[in-house]
């Protein structure tokens, strides 16, 4: 197989102008005749749903939970980068280009990131149209904030709601359309699996949440925006029903899994607190812009409360080590940080796995009330979970799993090596590299949405026939029957586990094995233990219920099911890729120091997952890496 | 951390066939549980026990996707203010206690399972009219319209509601009004929402009453549930609104030219 | 035509239609109870203060305007009643299975009774008005008995009608009765239709519910004082 990543040929900054005048186009007439479907109603989902409706396009859009504006986007705090240049601070569409490739610690796509910055404009544009309540100055102008990982502040953020109001934004988009007709919204109806008819994607299966119907729906083309997989670590910061299931039997149907291992880890979330916990809960990486990160010096302090601790005796462990970055170092230098700081001994709170995020100082110079002003809400969330105030004590935090840079390979038009399948969002693998820089997650899943979907989708539009291929067609009856089999296997194990045990001993072995740290031996053995973990869920997981009502237990049982044949991917790409780099540390290959040590000569390539039928036995095809813009250089913060 | 016994009073009920309250003991909760967490572990008890789990809403566990809802001691979210039901800790509760685990009640949300209800008549009501009608590509530059920080912020405390409602659900009557009031009112106070303003209160308003919401009676049981709290000043602007376009419509204001001709 | 009528239904169809109708009927009852106390405190003035009022109303544009402003409450009770009660059912409704614990966080008691505390002053006013406006069952209406001499014209004697009423203690302790059920009525309603009438905001919200309080308050004590006065204390029997 051959990956074609369609670049277009041409300078950097002109590929992306040159590739629209060299687009496709339907007209207006023609559009009406095709259908497009449209999983997933996040930031991706509902911008692409919403924009490929106004064009004329028949669009099915679907989603899990009760309404779109519920998606896993909705989370979003921070805010959302774009290159506008309104602080005056020498910010310019390259040097987010820049910044977003070494962020990703150049295992990104130039072309890709080159175009993301360029859209981020029009981002930004869409959005205050929509009534997208960004923060603002006095003056009636847009504000924004400095973020992690830049030194410019180009972050525009809606309280801690960024992600919220964007998501309502491309909601409210999303209903007009709805409302005109444009869209048919398919809401608690999860999506089992995928449709290849005669080498095109030209479907899905899913099932009815509430009435568990099992149906087909067939299109001319599919767009998955399912978002990311980062819940195969069970906890994590995504919401309870983020999934792999849409990307991975994509995948089992033929789709490319591209850089499954690069996941990342946000430094600033809430340490978990006992083994009943089912989720943990972010904080927003804007509090490092007025909290200073430290631990006790000394291991025997590590039980005093903060205040007996003098400031000789701490340890600001960023400021030491990344002088000019300090607390706002990129996310995955400061949680292995944090890591170190703790395996070293020196952990804070109940189990010694957490650091304190320190605002005293702030306080003390600004007052508690700019402070509150600042983070108040983040404040109260902070107390509500741990029952303790960051006004009085410092926070304490801990990394934890939260995005996934990997997901399915698509080239320039976001098209899956999979005909007629595109990949948007979290659930593509395309712009981030090896680890994401604060705030461009968002900018990603609505550029792909809004600015690159709507023109590339008509470059294979074209070249099919609309409505050629009906639910009528062999391949939806055997993928129907498949479905329905899966199910039934499920609810006829009748074992004596329930879905979440087995869950949380995936989760717990990838997090130990293939978290933040990873080895060579701990691959080995994590990929020994998910075979296992897998055959005694298929033998003794107990669902209860039946597969003809609401049944939520039957849904998280199909989407472990998935997870566990996934971990296994995930584990076998960090074992295969023999280099530290981004959000992928593996210990072997660190300077003395404790850097991550890239090895540009051998892995400077995409690893992109073929299924072969067998589980254990993927086909890696690697996807060349060439830069010309930027030079390859040492990722340095200091 | 302290462990708290509990007596469970939980409403069970199959789509639209009668439902009732089933006691569950739920002994030997962490205190530094979530509601939720706790309603993980007496449904992993149930379970293993062989017996139907209670099915509940759920998603982020951040108090930001409007997801869970439940009405704990008859309070929607429970008795922690501005908190959602996920975001409520278990320390908010005393050893012994007896908790009332009950669905957001109202004719508009029908129950589908045990504490799972259907809101999508929400989305009915924003797909009425809960959006500015621009198309993607034809914005003007951001910073083309400047919006006074005081309007943004304004518009930001509407813009926060996060669906879930709680409002409804709290509400003696049943009533929508302060959902459809922060939405609409996030819209009609900013100047991207104002050309579409009245026919956009006209129509928000009137699919909330096709819906089967209840009227308000001005108690503000719902300001005091809200996750959010979302003022129910906003209800006022939202009165407001509806009888300045109601007058507009009345007249026939804003018609003369085209109906000129006629 | 149709078109404007076609609009108006809708307007009241809907629910804050009817909520509009309501505050507005409800500020002119409120307008009507305060003028109406401010009349009959005349009572205390003396019984020529009071008979020249009555008098008054009744002469006003050669007894049309009386016509006028009967009408026009009428109205507006009449509007009330028929907004509220639909309001009500509707509110009912929407609750379609009540919850198995019920609880309240904020709701006055007062904003909880309104329909009954509005119907107990329907039946109270409809009591009133058969009692002194239409007079039956009584002898308010014989001439021979209830004339008094104004500026040597013979006019109807209010004041002694009102003494005479107040003094049949049942009279009085259902218009005590009535006017502390308005009284909570309007500890409610006053403030709650700047609310509906889209007026309050967060700074004014606390004034409205003061001046709410206050009012209701004024009316209880400027209301009862007449039947306790004269029942209980004697006044001008
Ligand atoms: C707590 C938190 C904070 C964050 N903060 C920021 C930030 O400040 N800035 C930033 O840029 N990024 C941030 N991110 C990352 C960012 O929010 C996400 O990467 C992004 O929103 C993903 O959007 P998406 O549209 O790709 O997917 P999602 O928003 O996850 O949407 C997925 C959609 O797919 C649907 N779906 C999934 N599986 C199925 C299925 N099997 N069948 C049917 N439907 C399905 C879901 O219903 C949903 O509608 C944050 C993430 C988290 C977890
Ligand atoms: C002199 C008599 C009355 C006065 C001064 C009065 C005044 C008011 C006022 C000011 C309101 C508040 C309106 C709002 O919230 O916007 C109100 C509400 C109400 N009134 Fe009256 N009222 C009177 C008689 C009645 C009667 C006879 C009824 C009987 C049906 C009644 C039933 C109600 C009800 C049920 C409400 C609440 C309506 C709602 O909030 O939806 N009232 N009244
Ligand atoms: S107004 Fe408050 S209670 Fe109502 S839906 Fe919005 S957030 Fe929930
Ligand atoms: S689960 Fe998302 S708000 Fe509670």
């Amino acid at each position: 197989m051959k990956l074609d990543s369609k670049i277009p040929s041409g300078p950097m900054a002109e590929k992306w102008s040159r590739h629209k005048q060299d687009s496709k186009l339907i007209n207006p007439k023609n559009k009406r005749k095709y259908s497009i479907i449209v999983v997933g109603s996040g930031l991706a989902g509902a911008a692409a749903a919403a924009s490929l409706s106004e064009l004329g396009y028949k669009v099915k859009c679907f989603c899990f939970q009760d309404s779109p504006r519920r998606a896993h986007s909705i989370a979003a705090q921070g805010g959302i980068n774009a290159a506008k240049n309104y602080q005056n601070d020498g910010d310019s569409v390259h040097r987010l280009f820049y910044d977003t490739v070494k962020g990703g610690d150049f295992r990104a796509r130039e072309a890709n990131v080159h175009r993301l910055a360029e859209v981020s404009v029009n981002i930004i544009d869409q959005c205050v149209a929509q009534g997208v309540p960004f923060a603002r100055e006095y003056g009636g102008g847009l504000a924004n904030r400095s973020f992690g990982g830049a030194q410019v502040s180009r972050t525009f953020y809606a309280r801690g709601q960024t992600g919220q109001q964007l998501l309502l934004g491309a909601y409210s988009a999303l209903s007009k359309e709805i409302a005109r007709g444009g869209v048919e919204m398919h809401t608690r109806t999860e999506m089992l699996d995928l449709v290849v008819a005669d080498g095109e994607t030209k479907g899905i299966i899913t099932r009815n949440l509430v009435t568990g119907k099992v149906e087909a729906h067939a299109a001319d083309t599919v767009l998955l925006c399912t978002g990311g997989y980062g819940n195969v670590f069970f906890l994590s910061t995504n919401a309870m029903g983020c999934n792999v299931t849409a990307t991975w039997r994509a995948h089992r149907r033929g789709a490319t899994f591209a850089n499954p291992c690069y996941t990342q880890i946000h430094p600033t979330c809430i340490p978990v607190s006992g083994d009943y916990q089912s989720k943990l809960t972010l904080m927003s990486e804007s509090l490092r812009n007025d909290g200073r990160v430290w631990v006790p010096k000394k291991a025997e302090d590590c039980g005093k409360p903060a205040s007996q601790i003098p400031e000789a005796d701490r340890d600001y462990f960023l400021e030491r080590k990344y002088p000019s970055f300090g607390n706002l170092a990129p996310r995955d230098i400061s949680s292995r940080a944090a890591k170190e700081a703790c395996d070293d001994g020196r952990g804070v709170g109940p189990g010694g796995r957490g650091v304190y995020l320190d605002f005293s100082e702030a306080i003390n110079e600004f007052g508690e009330n700019v402070i509150k002003e600042r983070y108040g809400n983040l404040f109260d969330m902070y107390e509500r979970i741990t029952g303790e105030s960051a006004y009085k004590q410092p926070m304490r935090i801990y990394p934890a799993v939260h995005y996934t840079m990997g997901g399915l390979w698509v080239d320039y038009n976001l098209m899956s090596n999979l005909s007629g399948l595109h990949v948007l969002g979290e659930a593509n693998f395309s712009d981030h590299g090896a680890n994401r820089l604060g705030a461009s997650a968002l900018m990603q899943g609505l550029a792909d949405g809004y600015f690159v979907i709507p023109t590339t989708v008509a470059n294979y539009l074209v070249t099919q026939k609309p409505g050629a291929v009906t639910t009528a067609h062999p391949a939806f009856k055997e993928a129907l029957e498949a479905a329905n089999g899966r199910i039934n296997q499920l609810l006829n194990v009748k074992g004596k586990r329930t879905v979440d045990s087995f869950h949380r001993e995936l989760g717990l072995l990838v997090w130990d094995k293939c978290g933040m740290g990873r080895n060579r031996a701990g691959l080995e053995e994590a990929l020994r233990r998910i075979p296992e973990i897998r055959a005694e869920f298929w033998e003794n997981v107990l669902v209860p219920g039946s597969g003809s009502v609401a049944n939520p237990e039957l849904e998280k049982a199909g989407r472990v099911a998935d997870f566990m044949e996934f971990a296994e991917l995930l584990c076998r790409d960090a074992l295969d890729r023999e280099e530290s780099c981004g959000g992928h540390f593996r210990e072997e290959h660190q300077f003395p120091d404790g850097e991550a040590k890239r090895d540009d000569e051998n892995f400077c390539y995409v690893s992109a997952y073929e299924y072969s039928g067998d589980l254990s036995k993927p086909i890696l095809h690697k996807e060349p890496l060439t830069f010309e813009e930027v030079h390859l250089t040492l990722r340095s913060y200091k | 951390m302290a462990l708290l016994n509990l007596h469970l009073k939980v409403w069970r009920q199959t789509g639209t066939q009668p439902g009732h309250f089933q006691d569950i003991e739920a002994p030997e909760i962490p205190d530094h549980a979530s509601f939720l967490e706790m309603m993980d572990i007496v449904n992993e008890r149930l379970i293993r026990a062989g017996q139907d789990p209670v099915a509940f809403d759920h998603d982020c566990r951040e108090g930001i996707c409007g997801m869970c809802s439940m009405t704990i001691n008859g309070m929607a979210h429970g008795p922690e203010r501005g908190t959602t039901t996920c975001q409520l800790h278990m320390r908010k509760f005393r050893t012994g206690d007896t908790i009332w685990v009950e669905p957001f009640r109202a004719r508009a949300f029908p129950v589908v399972k045990d504490l799972m209800v259907d809101r999508s008549a929400f989305d009915r009501i924003m797909k009425a009219g809960g959006y500015v009608s621009v198309r993607t590509g034809a914005a003007p530059e951001a910073n083309e319209i400047p919006v006074g920080k005081e309007i943004a912020d304004a518009a930001m405390d509407a813009a926060a509601c996060i669906g879930c409602g709680a409002c409804v659900a709290s509400c003696k009557n049943a009533s929508a009004m302060l959902y459809v009031s922060a939405k609409a009112g996030q819209l009609n106070t900013l100047p991207q929402g104002h050309a579409e303003k009245d026919r956009r209160t006209l129509a928000m308003v009137r699919q909330m009453d096709a819906e089967g919401f209840g009227n308000c009676t001005n108690q503000y049981e719902c300001e005091a549930a809200c996750p959010k709290e979302i003022s129910v000043r906003w209800i006022a602007k939202l009165n407001r609104d509806y009888a300045v376009a109601s007058v507009k419509e009345l007249v026939g204001a804003g018609r003369q030219q085209s109906q000129a001709g006629e | 035509m149709s078109s404007l009528q076609d609009s108006l239904s809708r307007f009241y169809a809907s629910s804050i239609g009817k909520k509009l109708l309501v505050a507005l009927s409800g500020l002119a009852l409120i307008g009507f109870v305060l003028g109406h106390m401010i009349g009959n405190l005349l009572i205390f003035a003396g019984p020529d203060a009071i008979n020249e009022y009555g008098h008054m109303l009744h002469t006003m544009g050669h007894g049309g305007l009386i016509w006028v402003a009967r009408l026009g409450l009428l109205a507006a009770v009449v509007v009330h009643i028929v907004a509220t009660i639909h309001l009500t059912r509707q509110n009912k409704a929407a609750r379609k299975d009540a919850y198995g614990k019920e609880a309240t966080r904020v709701a006055s008691s007062a904003s909880r009774i309104m329909i009954f505390s509005g119907l107990t002053i329907l039946a109270f006013v409809i009591y009133h008005l058969l009692h002194f406006t239409v007079r039956v069952g009584n002898e308010y209406n014989n001439p021979a008995l209830y004339t008094a001499m104004l500026d040597g014209q013979p006019v109807h004697n209010v004041y002694k009608m009102v003494i005479d009423g107040f003094s049949w203690a049942p009279a009085s302790v259902f218009y005590i009765i009535a006017v502390a059920l308005l009284c909570n009525h309007l500890s409610h309603g006053f403030a709650s239709l700047f609310q509906t009438l889209g007026l309050a905001t967060n700074k004014t919200w606390p004034l409205f519910q003061k001046a709410g309080h206050a009012f209701a308050l004024l009316i209880l004590i400027g209301n009862c004082s007449i039947p306790i006065a004269i029942w209980l204390f004697g006044y001008g029997r």
